[in-house]
């Protein structure tokens, strides 16, 4: 028999400590399959996050360091210029990256650092309770904002991915989700193609990845991928920013 | 006569049901018995998988294996 689909050797047996539907777990699999495939897996050093991701070293079979709230692209700066033969990664939730690690993601883009990062944007803080987030919808209710976010009050949600394509020093800018299995495939091929501009050093590449939270949105977790479907992608839209 | 066969770690699913609801031929069903962390793991229900590997992609787990005869 043939195997169509098997667990990627790039992760681990652990468990995963996410929620039941957290989609954290398929972006997992499509940053290991690509791992593997494009035969870095044994020089990958990942940088992880603070929030709910902050415990993939378990989860990810490569070698890993979890940064300060929002540090992995400054962690994984000194790792990459010391060990420039490695390949590194980021992996980030939107509070890490896009709220306390705004500073940190802008300037190793506009320094153009040979690293690749995957910014999961789910618009909410996850781990600490469902708080308000900077990519928290206008309307959208969190425990921080329990009326649904005012725009008169918070502004509207921050687009990372128009933002870092604004910046020189990126390379690679894409938007993809994870709502249905032909947008997995597509999230795929970005995470792939913004890899393989690190490997050909040619720079800084940014994968935005729209992503679930059924527990604090309050949704099973199908039905959180529809509301991401019919919410978030109309403010978010999916696509490529930049390809050098 | 089913096309693929898949095997399901049991012990690990969460019961989410993401490919429960994206499998072309409603192959899967969550369970009646629960596992030891108290989900209602996935099962198989019919001989009519085709070896898609839609419920595999879409496992945010990767506890399902799909192989093809």
């Amino acid at each position: 028999m043939a195997v169509v689909y098997k667990k990627s050797i790039a992760l681990t047996d652990a468990p995963l400590t996410y929620c039941p539907g957290c989609t954290h777990g398929i972006i997992h699999k499509l940053v290991a399959e690509n791992l593997v495939e494009l035969g870095v897996y044994d020089k990958a050093i990942g940088v992880g996050p603070v929030g709910c991701s902050a415990l993939c070293d378990f989860f990810f079979a490569c070698d890993m360091y979890i940064a300060g709230h929002g540090r992995a692209p400054a962690v994984a700066t000194g790792i990459k210029r010391t060990h420039p033969d490695k390949f590194v990664f980021t992996y980030q939730g939107d509070g890490d990256l896009a709220s306390i690690g705004t500073a940190e993601i802008v300037h190793a883009a506009h320094r153009g650092e040979k690293i690749s990062t995957i910014f999961v944007n789910n618009a909410i803080y996850g781990m600490t309770g469902g708080q308000m987030a900077p990519t928290t919808l206008v309307g959208q209710k969190a425990t921080t904002a329990p009326y649904g976010r005012s725009e008169e009050h918070c502004g509207k949600p921050i687009r990372i991915a128009e933002m870092i394509a604004t910046i020189e020093g990126a390379k690679f800018v894409e938007r993809v989700s994870v709502n249905n299995p032909a947008n997995v495939r597509k999230a795929k091929k970005a995470i792939r193609r913004a890899f393989e501009l690190q490997l050909e050093g040619k720079g800084f590449g940014l994968v935005e990845v729209l992503s679930t939270c059924p527990t604090n949105w309050g949704y099973s977790a199908v039905n959180a991928l529809k509301w991401l479907e019919e919410n978030l992608i109309p403010y978010y839209p999916l696509g490529n920013y930049k390809d050098y | 006569m089913a096309k693929g066969k898949l095997t399901i770690d049991s012990e690990k699913c969460k019961g989410c049901e993401l490919c429960v609801n994206f499998c072309p031929k409603k192959t899967l069903e969550l369970g009646k018995e629960t596992n030891t962390k108290g989900y209602f793991p996935v099962t198989v229900v019919n001989d009519e998988c085709i070896a898609c590997g839609t419920c595999a992609i879409m496992c945010p787990d990767s506890i399902i294996t799909v192989e093809k005869e």
